[in-house]
Formats: structure tokens, C-alpha cells, sequence
């Protein structure tokens, strides 16, 4: 049994070192669809050389998968699409810290681990989204204010079960404490016009049918929605922007990535990262999903420039991930699916 | 079965029986062992906070959906399986297979379709609510909108299961009724009903291990089940650990469920019955047979035809932008990995429902149940149950090698295709194992004695007796894990290797940033490629009833 199993290894062994070296190659593990990643892998591949392989998956199993390989791992570079799973990883010790002068200088301070262990690569602003034959722009503030009676029957809005809203509510605690914001949420479900939509999507298209007058959205699924559906009566709003009352500005996540911890090409996924924060990549990573991009010197797309600008929220976003699990149960609390 | 008088005498030589189902099963349980020593890792608050706020309501929930389920799948499913072998009615030709259809349509498609449709955004609540007024019309995004998407979705396994049994039996069950003067009526639910027990119940605890570990019809709907609340506590809650100890409490429900299901089923017992009469079906009048057209016909478009119009309507909008070489590549790699994947689960089935035969009792039976667990298990949890063992064996090979051999890799055994089947086998191993099981009652020990009397040890009484009776058990169970495979997700995302994406995976990147109608293209490519094993399966089955 013994002899097998060494016979085994031994040719496992010796296919495996019989492979050719190839050229440089950094491996991916993304929870970022194929379709936003790949173009900009092929464009790095044109630039530089280098290979780049990847494996989607949703951000949970890429991180147990992370974790069960161990040392062993394949995977030199994490990308996912919040802020609060890149903190979990951060949490978990599958990220290593790496120190750039490029990416701190492309990527806003808020906007990335302050351990150095993750970098936002692209903005997603949640914000509000209205009827605007229901609701004049006037009657909208704050986030906190679709928790007022006015609102009653007039809100629709997204499940919680969606990392958007948890972090959403996360940063809300930062800013308010628990107490106020479990209010705040008994609230916004004491205004619900419908049960929670699976997606920002059929919430928008419910405010444009009149099931409901407002809902909180990812501006991108409002830039897809209307560029499918032009005539929707829909409209943006940026809430938190009055400066009077120490308003804190928009709430903003990231989509961002890390170097894993065993990397076996930590350079070459370093590399890749700064090259992502940077000029023509940040539109290509941006614009392909009508985000915003995360380097302030590199202009949006024209889609969403004209969305007009706004004040961010300025507390880091890591927040999101550390309070994630208070505000789902915050939510759950609150009655809030 | 271990009912007094028909146990035979211990056979000590076959024990390699037992042995063989002892390791199948030891295989199902790595990921269960994986699941349940999370109980080592107890998070009290996260726990606790589930308990209170969360658990009372989807305990209610799971429960409503799985009766709801139950009985839209049984009522369904027996009724069009009884039409489908027993009746004539125009068209009946054509509906015996398509009926079998929507099981190539993943049942969160048809949510998806339903609600688009049905939701007040709808085509037709906006139709009611501006040309005539109505409002306040039912919700479809409620309990009753699941269960009945669920029921369409997943009664195939009941009727074609079902089907098997009525078209073998049926006819001669309801002559020996009317001969002691029963009504056909009572012919029905008194004998072949009866008589039919054990198809249905392998189809209904197939439809119901599939609604348990449910995932994204439910995220559809927002319906919290026990499954949805497992995936809150691992990506939410970030507790792998609590989502694994809630995993455990499903499959013990799951477990308790077989055993009752196994009980009453030991209790009762089933002789063989000839081969099919199909020219004594029974001639319905023109009203009726209108209506059995009118009601298969509305099944089917309910579940099948309208949401495969939609997904047809959704690709012609994409079809230009995202058809490329790829996706033959992508099918290529689906129609592979479902075929090879339903090859091992029907012979591995095979070889375990035939351990039984050879070595009854509860023991086996036992081993058998626990073998096919992984069917109720919610997908992800499955895979990562299954990952852990092969990364940490990978990681421990790795170190002999590096050691011993100079090897200097990171991968042995993730990233092959080997790691893929056996968890396709450990997922699905139930789906082949239900319809070879109920198809190995009907063949009475009678038949084994006659041949054993005349000189067929059990390689020969495998495969000149039985092979050749169980030939559409067989056919339906490959069929089952086939298109079973072809729609999986969790476990081809966690364990392909670099480069092996299927269609299933175009689905995930399309619908995880809700991108649906772009989803509608490889969906539609998973329905196609799961016709094919469906008409296999009807035009071997015509040909095999003569």
C-alpha cells in the first residue's frame, strides 16, 4: 500500500515538474463577475506579458476556499465587491500587508484598509432613487428621513439579506449608535409599501410603476435600468448633503482586492493592484459597470458624470465589515427581511 | 427488505456487500463529519440571536413550504403520471415526455419568470390595475407564490418516477380491483394507488431534499427557510461555524424524515407485476379526455413553455453580444462533466441498492439512507464541507512530496476533475439511488431464487435478470443526476479547475450581479442540453414497452 502510494506521488510529482516554466503569471481569486474582470485582465496581458489566471466564485467559499489551502494556495490576489468581505479576509489573516506609495497615493484613505492589507479599486454610492412625478426633490434629505411618517406606504426597499444594505446600516451605527439606528430601521419597515425586493432592479421598477415613491439603490443599477427603459419617470437623489446639519454625505462601498497571505508571486499581484488604481484602468474597471472610479484624478463615465457630483461619506469603510454582523442583527431585530 | 419470512439466509461470502456500502457511505459522510465538528467552534451569541429573532419564524416557514410542496408535487405529479400511462387523451403521445421537461428548467429561473410576470411591476397586474381597475390582487411574492413554483419546478420527479410504476403495473392493478367489483374510481385510490407507494414517496423525498437546500428560489422570493438562514449566518454573520451547526439540525430533520419514510415502507411489500398493457388503457369520454388535455396542457405551459417563451424573448436581446466561440466550450464541458458525473452516480446507485439485496437488513439500510444525505444538504455548505477534506489530504500529500520528492507544486488533487465527480457523486448519488431502489421491489425474490435454482450466481443474476427489468430505473435515474448536474452551482464554482467553466457558471456570473436577462441565454443552453437525455429517455422507454 505504502509502495502504491510513493509509486503514486512519484509520478504525480514528475508530471507536475515536467510542465514547461511558463512567463510570469499572477492567479485571481475574484467574486467580481467574469465579465467586468476579464477585458482588463486581457488589456494587463497586453501591457506587460503577464498571464493572468482567475476563478470566480462567490466571496464565502473563495474565502474557505482561501483558508483550507493554506500555504498551499494557488491564489496570489483576492478581489471582491464590498468592503465589509475584504475586511472578513483581512479578519480571517488571509491578506497580507503590503506597502505601495502608488496605490496610497491613488487610492482615498477612506477608501482602503488602514493596515495596508486592502485597497478599494472602484466607488459604489447607495443612494436614493425616486418617482419623479410622485416626489418632488424637496420633500428628500437623509437616509434617516425616509423613516418619518411621511413616507408611510411610500418606501420600497432591497432585502436586508444584501451585504449593500447591511453596510449601509453598518456605517449608520457608526455615525448614530445602535439605538438610534434600530429606530430609524423600525421605521423605514413601518414605511414599506411591498415585502423587500431579491434586487435594486425590481425595487426601482416598482417606485417607476407607483407600487411605491422612493427606494435605496447602487447608482449602477440605475445607470443599467435606464439605459435598457429610457422613459422611466426615475431620478436620482443624493441625501446627506447639507452641510448645515453636519451631514455625513453619501454612502460609499468599495469593490477592492489584496494579496493573499501565501501568495507565491506577491510582487506580480502587487503589481496588478497598482496597475488597477491607475489611469486607463480605472475606467476600464469602473466604467464596463458604471461605477465610480476609486482615484480621484481619474474622470467617470459620461453616464454617470451626469448624475451630477456629491459629498462621499468619509468614515472608512472598513467600518462596514467590522459592524456587518451588529447591523444584520440590528435589521433582523427591526423586523427588517 | 427485513420482513419475517423473505430473509434469506446469511450469505457470509457477500460481505464485501456491506463493506462497499459502508465505504459509499463513509464518502457522503466527510462533508456531514465536516459540517457537524463546527459544533467544536460554538459562537453562543450568534447562536442565540438566531434563536430568538430568527429561527422561530423559518421554522414555521421550512414546515409550510415542505407540506405546501408535498402535496403540489404529489397532486401533480400522480395525477399527470396516471393520465400520462393509464389514459387516452389527444396529445397524450407528445405530453408523456414533455411533462418531463421543466426538470431542465432550474426552478429559480421559473421564480424569476413568474415574478416578472405575475409581481404588480407585471405585464399583468398592469394590464388588470389601468384597463379595468382591479387592484389589491394576490401577491405572488408570498408563501403561495412559492410553494406553487416549487410545485411546477420540481413534480417531474414524482411523474416520471410515478409513470414507471403505473405503466408497469397500473392496468393490472385496476383489472384485479374491477374484478372484485370496484369502481375505477376506487380501483384507483384503493389498489394502484396503494400499490404505487414506493415510486411516489422516492420521487416526493427527492422533491423534498431539493426544496430544503433550496437557495435561490427562495433568495428570490425573500422566503426565509432553514437553508436561507444557513447562508445569513455564514456571509452575513460571517460564521462559517453557526452555519454549519444549523446545516446539521437540516440534516437530521432530513434523517428523521428517511427514517419515518423508511418505516412505513418496510411495513408494507410489493410483488412483481408482468410488463405494461398500454393497449388496455382506459378510453375517457370526449369531455374528459378535453379536460386531461386542458390540464396538461395548462401544467405544461405554466411550467415549462411561458418561462422558456420569456428566457427565448431575454436571449434574442443579448444573444448578439454574448454568443461567442466560448460557449461551445462551455456546453462541451457541461454535456461532459453531467454525462460522466450521471455515469458513476447510476452505477455507484446501482451497486448500493444491490448490496441490499444481497445483505438486507437494518443495518444496510441504514448505511444505504446515510449514503444519500447529500442530496438535502444546501449546496455551498456541501462543497466547502467537501473542499476542506481534499485541501487539507492535498496539503499533506504536498508536504511527502516536497519532502521526499522534490515536488514543488501547490496542487495535487484540487484542480483535477476527480475532485469535481466525487462531489457530484456525494450530491447526487440519491437522485440515481431513488428510482433504481423502488425499481428493484418490483422484482420479486422469486425470481432470484428461479435463477439461483438454476445455476446464476450474482454476477449472472445481475446482468441477465436484473440489468435488463431495470433498464428504465436505470435510464430515469441517469437521467435525473444528468440534468441534476447540469444546473448545479455551488460545487462546480468551489472545485473546477482553471478554465473548466460550464454553462451553469454563466448563469452564476450573469445572476450574481442580477443581470437576468444575460442569464437567459446559458439557461436556455442548460434546458437544451437537458432535453436530450429526456427524449433519450422516453424513446428507450417506448421501445422497451414494445
Amino acid at each position: 500500500m505504502k509502495r502504491t502510494l510513493t509509486r503514486l506521488l512519484a509520478v504525480l510529482a514528475f508530471t507536475a515538474a515536467a510542465l514547461p516554466a511558463s512567463a510570469e503569471e499572477v492567479v485571481v481569486y475574484s467574486a467580481r463577475n467574469e465579465q467586468l474582470i476579464k477585458p482588463l485582465f486581457d488589456a494587463y496581458t497586453r501591457d506587460t506579458g503577464v498571464r493572468i489566471k482567475f476563478i470566480t466564485d462567490k466571496e464565502g467559499p473563495l474565502m474557505a476556499r482561501l483558508k483550507a489551502e493554506g500555504r498551499n494556495t494557488l491564489g496570489d490576489m483576492l478581489l471582491t465587491v464590498d468592503a465589509g468581505n475584504l475586511w472578513e479576509a483581512s479578519e480571517e489573516g488571509l491578506l497580507r500587508p503590503i506597502t505601495s506609495k502608488v496605490l496610497e497615493a491613488n487610492v482615498p484613505a477612506h477608501l482602503r484598509d488602514p493596515d495596508h492589507e486592502w485597497f478599494g479599486l472602484s466607488v459604489r454610492a447607495r443612494t436614493i432613487v425616486y418617482n419623479t412625478g410622485r416626489v418632488k426633490p424637496a420633500e428628500l434629505s437623509t437616509y434617516e428621513d425616509l423613516a418619518s411618517p411621511k413616507w408611510k406606504g411610500r418606501l420600497c426597499l432591497r432585502t436586508s439579506k444584501k451585504v449593500y444594505n447591511q453596510s449601509l446600516v453598518a456605517m449608520m451605527i457608526t455615525e448614530y449608535g445602535e439605538g438610534k439606528t434600530e429606530d430609524m430601521v423600525r421605521g423605514w419597515v413601518g414605511n414599506l409599501a411591498t415585502s423587500p425586493f431579491p434586487d435594486d432592479t425590481s425595487a426601482m421598477e416598482a417606485v417607476a410603476a407607483g407600487q411605491c415613491d422612493v427606494t435605496l439603490v447602487n447608482t449602477y443599477y440605475f445607470g443599467r435600468l435606464m439605459r435598457k427603459k429610457p422613459g422611466l419617470r426615475l431620478a436620482i437623489f443624493w441625501p446627506n448633503q447639507n452641510l448645515n446639519n453636519k451631514a455625513s454625505g453619501v454612502h460609499v462601498n468599495v469593490s477592492g482586492a489584496g494579496v493573499t497571505r501565501h501568495a507565491r508571486n506577491p510582487a506580480g499581484a502587487q503589481k496588478l493592484i497598482e496597475w488597477l488604481s491607475s489611469g486607463k484602468a480605472q475606467n476600464l474597471f469602473a466604467d464596463v459597470n458604471l461605477e465610480y472610479p476609486v482615484n480621484p484624478k481619474v474622470a467617470p463615465d459620461k453616464t454617470v458624470a451626469a448624475w451630477g457630483s456629491y459629498r462621499q461619506n468619509l468614515i472608512n469603510v472598513k467600518e462596514a465589515g467590522r459592524l456587518q454582523a451588529k447591523a444584520v442583527k440590528l435589521m433582523d431585530r427591526a423586523g427588517y427581511k | 427488505m427485513p420482513s419475517a419470512g423473505v430473509l434469506p439466509e446469511a450469505r457470509p461470502r457477500y460481505s464485501g456487500w456491506m463493506l462497499f456500502a459502508l465505504a459509499v457511505a463513509a464518502l457522503v459522510l466527510v462533508p456531514v463529519v465536516v459540517t457537524v465538528s463546527s459544533f467544536a467552534d460554538v459562537e453562543g451569541d450568534i447562536l442565540a440571536h438566531l434563536t430568538e429573532f430568527v429561527l422561530p419564524e423559518l421554522v414555521g416557514n421550512t414546515l409550510w413550504l415542505v407540506i405546501g410542496v408535498a402535496i403540489g408535487v404529489s397532486v401533480l405529479g400522480v395525477s399527470l403520471a396516471w393520465l400520462a400511462a393509464m389514459c387516452d387523451f389527444p396529445g397524450r403521445r407528445v405530453f408523456e415526455w414533455a411533462l418531463l421537461l421543466p426538470m431542465a428548467l432550474p426552478a429559480y429561473v421559473t421564480a424569476f419568470v413568474a415574478i416578472g410576470l405575475l409581481d404588480f411591476t407585471g405585464p399583468l397586474q398592469t394590464w388588470l390595475r389601468e384597463d379595468w381597475g382591479l387592484t389589491s390582487l394576490p401577491e405572488i411574492r408570498s408563501r403561495g407564490g412559492v410553494i406553487l413554483v416549487m410545485s411546477l419546478a420540481l413534480y417531474p420527479y414524482v411523474y416520471l418516477i410515478a409513470k414507471n410504476a403505473f405503466s408497469t403495473q397500473g392496468a393490472i392493478a385496476l383489472e384485479a380491483a374491477q374484478s372484485l367489483g370496484l369502481s375505477r374510481t376506487q380501483g384507483f385510490f384503493r389498489v394502484a394507488l396503494p400499490m404505487a407507494r414506493p415510486w411516489i414517496a422516492a420521487g416526493l423525498m427527492l422533491a423534498l431534499m431539493e426544496t430544503l437546500g433550496d437557495f435561490g428560489t427562495m433568495a428570490i422570493f425573500n422566503y426565509d427557510t432553514f437553508t436561507t438562514a444557513i447562508y445569513k449566518a455564514w456571509y452575513s454573520l460571517f460564521s462559517l461555524a453557526a452555519a454549519a451547526q444549523l446545516a446539521s439540525i437540516l440534516i437530521l430533520f432530513v434523517l428523521v424524515a428517511v427514517v419515518f419514510e423508511q418505516r412505513s415502507r418496510t411495513r408494507m411489500r410489493y410483488g412483481a407485476v408482468g410488463r405494461s398493457a398500454a393497449s388496455r388503457r382506459i378510453r375517457l369520454s370526449r369531455a374528459l379526455a378535453g379536460l386531461a388535455l386542458l390540464y396538461a396542457g395548462m401544467v405544461l405551459g405554466a411550467a415549462f413553455i411561458i418561462p422558456v417563451i420569456q428566457l427565448a424573448l431575454w436571449t434574442r436581446d443579448v444573444v448578439a453580444n454574448d454568443l461567442d466561440a466560448r460557449y461551445w466550450a462551455f456546453a462541451r464541458h457541461s454535456v461532459l462533466l453531467a454525462g460522466i458525473g450521471a455515469l458513476m452516480v447510476v452505477t455507484v446507485a446501482l451497486l448500493l441498492v444491490y448490496a441490499g439485496r444481497q445483505r438486507p437488513g437494518s443495518a444496510m439500510v441504514w448505511t444505504q439512507r446515510l449514503a444519500t444525505l447529500g442530496y438535502a444538504f444546501p449546496g455551498t455548505v456541501l462543497a466547502v464541507g467537501l473542499f476542506i477534506p481534499v485541501a487539507w489530504l492535498d496539503n499533506w500529500l504536498i508536504d511527502i512530496g516536497h519532502t521526499g520528492f522534490g515536488f514543488e507544486g501547490s496542487e495535487l488533487l484540487k484542480g483535477t476533475l476527480l475532485v469535481m465527480l466525487l462531489a457530484y457523486l456525494v450530491r447526487f448519488l440519491a437522485v440515481g439511488f431513488g428510482p433504481i431502489d423502488s425499481g428493484l421491489h418490483r422484482i420479486t425474490r422469486n425470481i432470484d431464487e428461479a435463477a439461483r435454482s438454476l445455476g446464476s450466481g450474482t454476477p449472472g443474476l445481475l446482468t441477465r435478470v436484473h440489468l435488463p427489468l431495470l433498464r428504465t430505473s436505470l435510464l430515469t435515474g441517469a437521467t435525473l443526476a444528468f440534468v441534476d448536474i447540469l444546473k448545479e452551482m455551488p460545487i462546480t464554482l468551489m472545485t473546477r479547475p482553471f478554465g473548466w467553466d460550464t454553462l451553469a457558471v454563466r448563469v452564476f456570473e450573469m445572476t450574481s450581479e442580477g443581470e437576468w436577462e444575460r442569464a437567459a441565454l446559458p439557461s436556455l443552453a442548460i434546458v437544451m442540453a437537458g432535453i436530450i437525455p429526456v427524449i433519450l429517455l422516453t424513446w428507450r422507454g417506448d421501445h422497451s414497452h414494445g
